[in-house]
């Protein structure tokens, strides 16, 4: 509903001028290496404060970075996955400022030639694909943390995140509504796990997004003023905080001000962004090559190493789900964007060829099943198991309500369908002699039935129905029991 | 025991012999910086009774008697610029007077390995920024041919001690000059080695591009064997390059018969004190009748050395001492009241004059709308010198030049009213440092003052041996510098 508000605010003001929003993003993701980018330290999330630093990641003096060789190869992945071109030779450059959570006062970054370069992702909006350019994909060292004394009398450092491999993804400009911004954000999320090289743990802060944002007039080719926007750290704050500022930005432009250029900080809870107060808006990071690193080298094999080594991606199976397989287009996408449940579907129809039958369980009773008791049924399942249902759901080996009952019953045990199936004797009962003598036997139990239908009435066909499937333990296949009730009740006396 | 006029090959033979104990020799030479350094002020730090302590287990490797290294059980002291575990490392600076790393260079790691005896840390010019060793905060070191002149700098601590018997042998660090002046200036030899033949970890950088660790000893043999064993690749230092191990005091003697020697015309124009030029035309025209072929070269760019040394210098300066801002080690002022107080007071008291100068010139120089004419067009410069180099030593063995301009000059000038006299000085030595050059000062004898003059030997990367062997060469036309032994004797 907000989405849409702001789409008729965008289209029509007081004085007709309709509004354009142009947003990039900068998407930082921390890369899960065992060690640090530039020392031996444990690369982990949290922990004792200061308890995996050693005297290079606190930059004492004397002391030198060394790369982690994982690190290029984890953003060199993240740049073949997002369809990027690898620079041949690239290096790293420092970044100068004054801050007490970088301990060498200066950050080791790529500057003038990022590690990876134009690439794109793909999004779907309104049931098109759309290409948003990514303009760079670069390296860097995460900073440490300062937390704050709440009495204000005292700063504390934590260095433990400090020189955790960072690689900051920066699209361009093609974004043109806060709903893209978060599908884009969504998009990168999911081709980051896919390359296994980020936990994109957002609570966690391994995922962060930036939002540069400006509006202008519909049809309009300049650039308005933007403004940059932090911490954002769910797709749902991005779309919000787009709308928000988009908002703001267009009712600045009504009431004829400027928009100024600068930081906000996005607070969720107030769904409001404020003004960061930096002393300087522009400040000068004084660019230079890192002296104590040599450059980053590439070769062809190195590349071609690396993208065997690449999971197929979300944007490929997609497209192989629709064209291959003749799923529709939403489930496709919805399986695509999880690389659990994808694999899971892949290993699932290597066992059972009904795509769409296997498709379809997926979508209703596995993912019910996954919200239910969370992603780790999935393994507990196993899509071989799954698939072995379905064989006997495809083949109408057992019935729809038994399949859900099995499928239940996997999750909890490490059974085999089959023998679940001949446990319970859950197998659909077609031996014609047997669904002829409990048909007969209703016919006979149930006179009054009987002469219901005679008389027209054809509900009572459903009430005999069920007496016979029950008879069968619900193991009947209902078209050959319908064929045979019909049968039986047209030769019985009246 | 006139334990001064032994060698080093010497002390380690008696040591073997146990002709003297470990014990005794550091001994010696702790009473002798006792007795002497007050004058000289070389040493920052003694640690007398950590030397001790490792003179007892180095004496336990010379009794055990296996696998003995040549340097095992000798005394020797480093620049204060290079970490020692446990021991405070100050850069000769307030701001790091009582910082103290909990690891040592691996140059340091490499020698202790081997038994060599740590004496303590010697004084330099603060950050290595300097050619007298007159901005220390810890004072200045005299030179101990005659205390009225300076040591040279940046290694003057490490020179001078070497000079003056206060270790058998130093390690000094080489940015612009700073191992190859004082050498020059001291009367011994010291050698900065090609960019990446010695680990800078542990080495407290002033500019990443250009530093480097060097040994200074009496005599070219010492100092090949100190480079022996600090020479090699260092998984801690990624700039440090991988090859093969070379034994650099082995054919030092062979003679350079066939060698070719250039003489670039550049490096004897105007400027130059005549003394040294006639110093090093002699030794030239010796070396030629032992059989060498002295040729002219040139390095048309050598010109810009001086411009380009000192932006790019104080560029990576500038980012390399940002870390000292009283937040984790090193001087903070008690009394700051916000973040940016805390930053601007303890870096304004904790660093000396020239040091600030430096970090403004290499702000200024990275600052944008500078960083393109400033820094961008030294970088490009700086290639023009290496190709420069190159087409010289495509035609030549190794180039002979002067080290500085004149001998050491006077304690306590006053040049504040001309602070570009000095940074001219350096036109000879931080080419070679822009180029990554290997180049081995070497003494000539002493000029009329009786202060000492030198000369340097430079060559391709990574082509030490060649320059070891020329400096050998020298030495046997000129001797060992003598003189300096009998008023510092052991």
């Amino acid at each position: 509903m907000r989405l849409s508000k702001l789409q008729a605010e965008l289209r029509g003001w007081k004085n007709g001028m309709q509004y354009e929003v142009v947003i990039g993003l900068e998407i930082h993701a921390e890369l899960k290496t065992k060690s640090k980018m530039f020392c031996g330290c444990r690369n982990v999330f949290g922990g004792e404060p200061n308890a995996n630093c050693c005297p290079v990641c606190l930059g004492m003096p004397g002391t030198l970075p060394v790369i982690n060789r994982q690190a290029v190869i984890y953003a060199i992945k993240a740049g073949l996955a997002m369809n990027c071109k690898i620079s041949e030779f690239s290096r790293m450059d420092r970044k100068n400022y004054f801050y007490p959570d970088m301990p060498k006062a200066y950050q080791i970054s790529q500057y003038n030639i990022p590690l990876c370069h134009d690439g794109y992702v793909e999004i779907e909006t309104d049931d098109q694909t759309k290409r948003i350019g990514i303009e760079r994909i670069h390296l860097e060292e995460d900073a440490g943390k300062l937390i704050h004394d709440p009495n204000g009398q005292k700063t504390l450092i934590d260095y433990n995140r400090c020189g955790v491999p960072l690689i900051e993804i920066v699209t361009r400009p093609d974004i043109r509504s806060p709903k893209e911004a978060r599908l884009v954000f969504e998009s990168i999320r999911t081709i980051l796990e896919y390359a296994g090289i980020c936990d994109c743990r957002m609570q966690e802060g391994s995922l962060r997004a930036d939002v540069n944002l400006s509006v202008r007039p519909l049809g309009e080719k300049a650039l308005g003023t933007r403004t940059e926007m932090k911490n954002l750290n769910s797709f749902r704050a991005v779309e919000r905080a787009c709308e928000a500022e988009a908002r703001r930005q267009i009712e600045l432009l009504e009431k004829g001000l400027k928009i100024v250029r600068e930081t906000r900080r996005w607070d969720d809870a107030k769904q409001a962004s404020f003004p960061l107060r930096d002393k300087e808006e522009n400040p000068d990071y004084r660019f230079f090559p890192e002296p104590d690193l040599v450059p980053i080298v590439v070769d062809a094999d190195w590349i071609n190493e690396i993208k065997a080594s690449l999971p197929e991606l979300p944007e490929s199976r997609r497209k192989r789900y629709i064209e291959q397989m003749g799923i529709p287009s939403y489930d496709a996408g919805l399986i695509a964007s999880n690389k659990a449940v994808s694999d899971f579907f892949d290993e699932a129809v290597k066992i059972c060829g009904n795509y769409k039958l296997v498709s379809n369980w997926l979508m209703t009773e596995v993912l019910r099943l996954v919200n239910e008791k969370g992603e780790a049924v999935l393994p507990k399942l196993t899509a071989r198991r799954f698939g072995e249902l379905m064989v006997y759901c495809d083949n109408g080996g057992i019935s729809q309500a038994s399949a859900k009952k099995v499928l239940e019953m996997l999750c909890e045990t490490d059974e085999e369908p089959c023998q679940i199936i001949e446990r319970l004797g859950l197998k659909v009962q077609r031996d014609e002699s047997i669904v002829e003598s409990v048909v007969n036997k209703v016919i006979q139990d149930n006179p009054r039935a009987v002469a219901d239908y005679k008389s027209g009435k054809t509900k009572a066909f459903g009430f005999l129905m069920g007496k016979v499937m029950a008879g069968l333990k619900g193991n009947g296949d209902p078209a050959q029991v319908k064929e045979i009730l019909a049968r039986e009740l047209k030769s019985s006396k009246d | 025991m006139n334990i001064h006029a032994k060698t080093l090959k010497e002390l380690s033979k008696m040591l073997i012999n146990k002709e003297i104990g470990a014990v005794e020799l550091t001994r010696c030479f702790i009473d002798n910086i006792k007795r002497q350094d007050k004058e000289l002020n070389c040493y920052i730090t003694v640690c007398e009774d950590e030397a001790l302590e490792k003179a007892r287990e180095a004496q336990k490797l010379l009794d055990a008697g296996k696998n003995i290294s040549p340097l095992c059980g000798i005394p020797f002291a480093v620049k204060d610029n290079i970490c020692t575990k446990n021991i405070r490392t100050t850069c000769a600076s307030k701001m790091l007077e009582n910082f103290v790393p909990p690891y040592s260079a691996t140059a340091v790691d490499k020698l202790e390995e081997k038994g060599a005896i740590l004496l303590g840390k010697l004084n330099m010019d603060e950050f290595g920024m300097g050619c007298s060793t007159e901005n220390s905060y810890f004072g200045p070191v005299r030179n101990p041919w005659n205390t009225e002149y300076v040591a040279g700098g940046s290694s003057g601590g490490s020179a001078a001690a070497v000079a003056a018997n206060l270790a058998v042998f130093t390690l000094g660090s080489d940015t612009g000059g700073s191992i190859r002046q004082p050498a020059a200036f001291c009367g011994v030899v010291g050698l900065k080695p090609t960019y990446g033949l010695v680990s800078r970890y542990g080495l407290v950088a002033f500019a990443s591009s250009l530093d480097q660790i060097g040994p200074i000893a009496r005599d070219v043999t010492e100092c090949a064997m100190v480079l022996n064993e600090i020479a090699g690749y260092d998984p801690m230092d990624s700039t440090s390059v991988k090859k093969a191990s070379e034994d650099y005091s082995e054919n030092l003697d062979q003679g350079i018969d066939g060698m070719k020697i250039g003489m670039p015309e550049e490096f004897f124009g105007t400027g130059l004190d005549p003394e040294i030029r006639e110093a090093i035309f002699k030794t030239a025209e010796a070396l030629e009748r032992n059989g060498a072929r002295i040729e002219k070269v040139s390095l048309p760019s050598l010109r810009h050395t001086v411009a380009c040394y000192y932006l790019i210098s104080s560029a990576e300066a500038s980012s390399n001492l940002a870390r000292y801002d009283g937040i984790r080690f090193g001087y903070r002022n008690p009394y700051a009241k916000t973040v940016d107080e805390l930053y601007k007071l303890s870096r304004a008291e904790g660093f000396g004059r020239e040091v600030k100068k430096r970090i403004l010139l290499g702000t200024y120089a990275l600052s944008s709308g500078f960083h393109d004419k400033l820094y961008i067009k030294a970088l490009k410069v700086r290639r023009m010198i290496l190709e420069d180099f190159n087409n010289a030593l495509e035609k030549v063995d190794c180039l002979i030049a002067p080290v500085y301009p004149t001998a050491a000059f006077r304690a306590d000038e006053d040049n504040s009213d001309d602070p570009l006299t000095k940074y001219l000085s350096d036109i000879y030595t931080a080419a070679v440092n822009l180029a990554g050059l290997p180049a081995l000062a070497v003494p000539l004898g002493l000029d009329k003052c009786g202060l000492p003059t030198g000369m340097q030997i430079i060559g391709k990367a990574f082509s030490e041996k060649i320059l070891l062997r020329a400096g050998y060469a020298v030495e046997q036309i000129t001797g060992r510098v003598a003189g300096v032994e009998k008023r510092h004797a052991v």
